[in-house]
C-alpha cells in the first residue's frame, strides 16, 4: 500500500515537471500561430529555425562556455576541496565563506558586480567575460558537492594504502578519487546545468552583439512569442533527453559484462 | 586524518583559488558597496540605500520576500518527501530514476518559463481546455500566484537535488542502530534522519529562496508589467536608467537579505551538527 502512495506522489510530481514541456513540444507542431487552435501538423517552424543563423551561434556560445566553464570548474573545485583538508578550521571556513558567496548571492547582483569589474578592467564584454563569471558562479556548486564528501571521507583508508606500499599518488587515485566521484559528478553535472542555464548573469556581463540562447530567447519573448521558440525547446528537451539516455546506457552495460 | 604532510603544502595548493576569489569574487562586491554608497560626483552618500523606504521601492520589496517564502516553502513541501521516496529505493544505478527528477534544469530557464506563459494565458492551453469542458476559465497570468508558480517550477529541483543528496548518504547502520535501540518510525526521523538531511535542507532553501527573491526574468514574464519585484527595479536602474549607484546600493539593501540568510543558516546548522 506505502509503495503504491509513492508511485503515485512520483508520477504526480513528474506529470506537474513535464506535462508543460510535453504541450510546448506539441505546440511546436502546430500550423496555427495560436496557442489554443490546432491548425494542423507541420514542421515549418522548425525550418525557419534551422535557417536561422542567429540562433546557430547562440546555441554554439551556449554550448561552448558551459562546456569550458564545467571543465574548469570542477577541477578547480575539487583540487581547492581537497587541498583545503589540511588547513586550519578556521581558514577553511573562511575560504568556503567567500566561496559560498557567488551561490548565495542573488545572480542579479552577482551578475552587475562583475559587470563593474570588467568594465572597470576595460575587458571587452563578450565570450571572455561571461566565461570567467561562469567559472566563478560554479565552482562554489562543485566544492558544495565534493565538500561533504571530503569531510565524511575515511582517510585511514588512504593511510593503509600507504602503509602497504602505494605511492601517494596511487593511494589517492584508488582510494581518495572514487569516493569523491559521486560528489564531483554531481558537482560538475551541476555547474554544467547552472550554466547552460544561466540568464542573469549572462545578460549583465554579455555586452552587446554577443547572444546566448538565454538573451536570445529573452529579447524575443520580449517582441512576443513565436512558433519557432516552441521548436528550438523541443529540439532542447529531445537533444538533453537523448545526450542522458547515452550518458545512463554506458555504464549499465558494463555493470552487465561484469 | 591529515592527507598532506604540511599546512603549508595545504596553503600553496589552495593559494591559486583563493587568488581567483578574490578578483572575481571579493573585488566586484566592494565596487557594487562603493557605487551604493557614492553618488554621480563620487560623493559620499546614503541616499541610494535609504530610497528603500520610499513606498513604491519598499513594497515591491515587500512583495518580493513574501513570493519567495512562499515559493520556498512549496518547493520544500513537495521536495523533502520525494528525496525520501527516492533514497529509501536504494536503486542501484540511481542517477537514472533521480535524473529525471532534475533533467527539467537543463532546460533552459527561461523556456520554462516561457511554458507557463503559453499554459495560463487568457486564451492559453489551460484556459482553452478549460472551455472545451464548459467549465468557468480561470485568471491566472499576471498575479502574484503565477508568479508563485513560475518560481516552483523553475527551482524545486534545485531543492530535491541536495535533499536527495543527504538522505541518501545517511549510513542506513544509524538508522537500524536507532530502531535496535527501541526508537519507532517517528523517533528515527526526528532524531536520526530529519537532522542528518539537515545540510541538504538547508543548501536547498537557500538555492530556491535567494533566486526566488530576487529575480525579474519570472515576474516580467509571468506577473504583466503591472506586479514589480526588487529584481525589476534593480534591473531597470542598470539597463534602462543607467543609475548605477541607485541600483548599488538597492543591491546593498538585497544583499542584507543574503546576508541574514546566511547567519541564519549557519546557526541551524551548527544546532545540526551537536
Amino acid at each position: 500500500m506505502k509503495k503504491i502512495f509513492e508511485k503515485i506522489y512520483l508520477a504526480i510530481i513528474l506529470i506537474f515537471m513535464y506535462a508543460p514541456i510535453l504541450t510546448l513540444i506539441v505546440l511546436s507542431f502546430n500550423s496555427s500561430k495560436s496557442r489554443a487552435r490546432w491548425g494542423g501538423f507541420t514542421l515549418k517552424w522548425y525550418v525557419n529555425l534551422l535557417e536561422d543563423e542567429a540562433v546557430s551561434s547562440a546555441l554554439f556560445n551556449t554550448l561552448a562556455i558551459a562546456v569550458l566553464a564545467t571543465v574548469f570548474s570542477t577541477i578547480i573545485g575539487t583540487f581547492t576541496c581537497i587541498a583545503m583538508i589540511g588547513l586550519s578550521k578556521k581558514l577553511r571556513s573562511i575560504i568556503m565563506a567567500i566561496t559560498n558567496i557567488p551561490m548565495i548571492n542573488a545572480d542579479i547582483v552577482t551578475g552587475i558586480s562583475l559587470m563593474l569589474l570588467f568594465r572597470f578592467l576595460h575587458i571587452g564584454s563578450g565570450f571572455l567575460t561571461i566565461l570567467l563569471a561562469h567559472i566563478t558562479f560554479n565552482i562554489p556548486f562543485v566544492m558544495l558537492s565534493v565538500m561533504p564528501r571530503v569531510k565524511n571521507m575515511n582517510f585511514y583508508v588512504y593511510e593503509a594504502a600507504l602503509d602497504l606500499g602505494a605511492s601517494p599518488l596511487y593511494a589517492f587515485f584508488k582510494t581518495i578519487l572514487p569516493e569523491l566521484m559521486p560528489g564531483i559528478i554531481s558537482g560538475a553535472l551541476m555547474a554544467f546545468t547552472m550554466s547552460l542555464d544561466d540568464f542573469i548573469i549572462t545578460y549583465f556581463t554579455k555586452g552587446s552583439g554577443f547572444e546566448t540562447l538565454s538573451t536570445l530567447i529573452y529579447n524575443e519573448v520580449k517582441r512576443g512569442i513565436q512558433p519557432e521558440i516552441y521548436a528550438l525547446s523541443a529540439i532542447i528537451f529531445v537533444v538533453v533527453l537523448a545526450l542522458l539516455l547515452l550518458v545512463y546506457r554506458a555504464p549499465s552495460v558494463k555493470s552487465k559484462e561484469k | 586524518m591529515k592527507l598532506f604532510k604540511s599546512r603549508k603544502t595545504s596553503a600553496l595548493m589552495s593559494s591559486p583559488y583563493i587568488a581567483w576569489a578574490t578578483i572575481f569574487i571579493i573585488i566586484p562586491l566592494c565596487m557594487v558597496i562603493y557605487y551604493g554608497i557614492t553618488d554621480s560626483n563620487g560623493q559620499l552618500t546614503f541616499d541610494n540605500i535609504t530610497t528603500i523606504a520610499k513606498p513604491g521601492y519598499l513594497k515591491a520589496l515587500i512583495r518580493s520576500v513574501e513570493l519567495a517564502l512562499i515559493s520556498t516553502l512549496v518547493c520544500f513541501i513537495l521536495a523533502y518527501p520525494l528525496g525520501m521516496i527516492l533514497a529509501g529505493m536504494k536503486l542501484k544505478n540511481n542517477s537514472y530514476i533521480v535524473t529525471l527528477f532534475i533533467l527539467p534544469m537543463w532546460m533552459n530557464f527561461l523556456l520554462r518559463t516561457l511554458t507557463w506563459m503559453t499554459l495560463l494565458e487568457g486564451k492559453g492551453v489551460i484556459n482553452t481546455i478549460l472551455d472545451f469542458f464548459h467549465l468557468p476559465t480561470m485568471k491566472i497570468i499576471n498575479t502574484p500566484g503565477a508568479i508563485v508558480l513560475g518560481m516552483v517550477y523553475n527551482f524545486l529541483p534545485f531543492m530535491i537535488l541536495p535533499i536527495y543528496n543527504s538522505l541518501n548518504s545517511i549510513d542506513e547502520n544509524v538508522i537500524n542502530a536507532a530502531k535496535d535501540l527501541g526508537a519507532d518510525n517517528l523517533q528515527t526521523f526526528l532524531r536520526i534522519t530529519l537532522p542528518l538531511s539537515l545540510p541538504g535542507i538547508l543548501s536547498g532553501i537557500t538555492m530556491v529562496f535567494i533566486p526566488a527573491l530576487t529575480t525579474f526574468a519570472i515576474s516580467t514574464m509571468l506577473g504583466g508589467s503591472k506586479i514589480l519585484l526588487i529584481g525589476n527595479i534593480i534591473e531597470q536602474e542598470f539597463t534602462q536608467l543607467y543609475d548605477w549607484n541607485l541600483g548599488s546600493g538597492l543591491s546593498i539593501v538585497l544583499m542584507l537579505f543574503i546576508l541574514l540568510n546566511m547567519i541564519i543558516e549557519s546557526v541551524s546548522s551548527k544546532k545540526g551538527d551537536r
